[in-house]
């Protein structure tokens, strides 16, 4: 699979990115409505999915966007865009509130706050997800049920040790990015 | 740091990245991709499935007072939760699973020493600390052993195993690792199981001291 080279233009930026930025640098409230309006149906689908009812669901929702808005100094918009960000947030809230556990989480990077991010990075970020989307699109629906219910974390015991279910290779070319990115971000920062 | 050779296997990565797995796992697998940018790229690349799965997902129509109910907090002062840091030689999940705590270590034996975690239904995790040169006893496991070496390094059967290195041990291995030269090996290691030691006097002292 090839990608064709990012364009330096800003405006192939999803608008998901240029409100969280918004939110993040700005505190633009009309922004963090309009991750709002995008995000809270597919939380409160993503929640139910998973078992919870309705109330409880739209009290999940409530605390992710909270969180989005009260966390949003840690998003990077080169390392992860910002589904993959909110995804972990919903799954955090939603261990804290069924299991009672709080989620031990990898230490944060820091996310350089002078660094200008260039667009054409940001872009290949979006680019590869769109990949991923096409590839999980693309799959027999009953593999696709399989992957879902494993990011919805109902990965079984059986499941996690025979290693069945989750394309990896779908993955593999957002790994490189990330690996790419990680190694580029760590030698900046010693 | 050298560099990482034994990494978290695909399938645990993907089970964490997904919220699956048990706590004591969790707390050393997040503590593995602190380290070992490749197991944190995996982790990342997880994150956008499941960033995708959201997005694509059915959707549900939330209450029609919700967005308002929420905006109305956006200046609500905010509870500052802890955030741990990595301190020496413990990495920041270690430090959040201590609560920000210095480990209580205890002897257990043998100039072998353990600061249990967190013991409970789900498995238990422990820093171990071991003096240079020294063999644990000899044990198997009822299920999945996961052991991150986080100074000095040990040795067994399956192979060396430095700073940064996670072996992943299951029923079938009987194996006795023993610690490298110079400092003494610090290990994070969880357990689904207490260990079972082959031999009797361990297994005696295993009750005694939790292992």
């Amino acid at each position: 699979m090839t990608l064709k080279r990012p364009t330096q233009s800003a405006a192939q930026v999803s608008p998901q990115t240029i409100w969280m930025l918004a939110v993040r640098d700005q505190r633009d409230k009309a922004a963090f409505a309009a991750l709002f309006d995008y995000f809270a149906p597919r939380l409160k689908g993503f929640v139910m999915r998973s078992g919870a009812r309705s109330a409880m669901a739209e009290d999940i929702v409530q605390d992710v966007m909270l969180t989005v808005w009260r966390k949003a100094a840690q998003f990077d918009p080169a390392r992860a865009q910002v589904s993959a960000w909110i995804y972990q947030i919903a799954r955090n809230r939603q261990i804290d509130v069924i299991r009672k556990e709080s989620r031990p989480m990898p230490e944060l990077l820091e996310v350089e706050p002078d660094a200008e991010c260039d667009a054409s990075v940001i872009v290949e970020v979006e680019q590869e997800a769109a990949v991923l989307k096409q590839a999980l699109a693309q799959l027999k629906p009953g593999q696709r049920d399989i992957v879902e219910r494993a990011y919805l974390g109902e990965f079984s015991h059986q499941e996690i040790s025979a290693q069945t279910g989750l394309p990896l290779g779908t993955i593999k070319s957002r790994i490189r990015l990330g690996l790419e990115r990680l190694r580029h971000e760590l030698k900046e920062l010693r | 740091m050298s560099a990482i050779h034994h990494h978290t296997p695909d399938a645990l990565l993907a089970a964490y990245a997904t919220g699956s797995l048990p706590l004591p796992f969790a707390v050393v697998v997040a503590a593995h991709t602190s380290l070992c940018t490749r197991c944190r790229s995996v982790y990342e690349a997880h994150q956008v499935a499941g960033g995708v799965v959201l997005e694509t997902g059915s959707r549900t129509d939330v209450s029609g007072d919700l967005k308002t109910r929420t905006l109305d907090l956006l200046d609500a002062p905010m509870v500052t939760e802890a955030s741990y840091e990595r301190a020496g030689i413990l990495p920041g999940p270690v430090m959040q699973a201590l609560k920000g705590k210095p480990p209580r270590w205890k002897p257990i034996g043998m100039g072998v020493r353990q600061s249990i975690i967190s013991s409970g239904n789900a498995g238990s995790v422990r820093l171990l600390s071991i003096p240079p040169g020294q063999a644990v006893p000899d044990h198997s496991h009822h299920g999945l052993e996961l052991t991150l070496v986080l100074q000095g390094s040990f040795s067994d059967e399956t192979g060396r195993y430095g700073v940064g290195d996670l072996e992943v041990a299951d029923d079938t291995l009987e194996h006795t690792p023993i610690a490298g030269e110079g400092e003494p090996c610090i290990c994070l290691a969880a357990t689904d199981a207490p260990l079972r030691f082959t031999s009797l006097v361990p297994r005696l002292l295993q009750r005694v001291f939790r292992i």
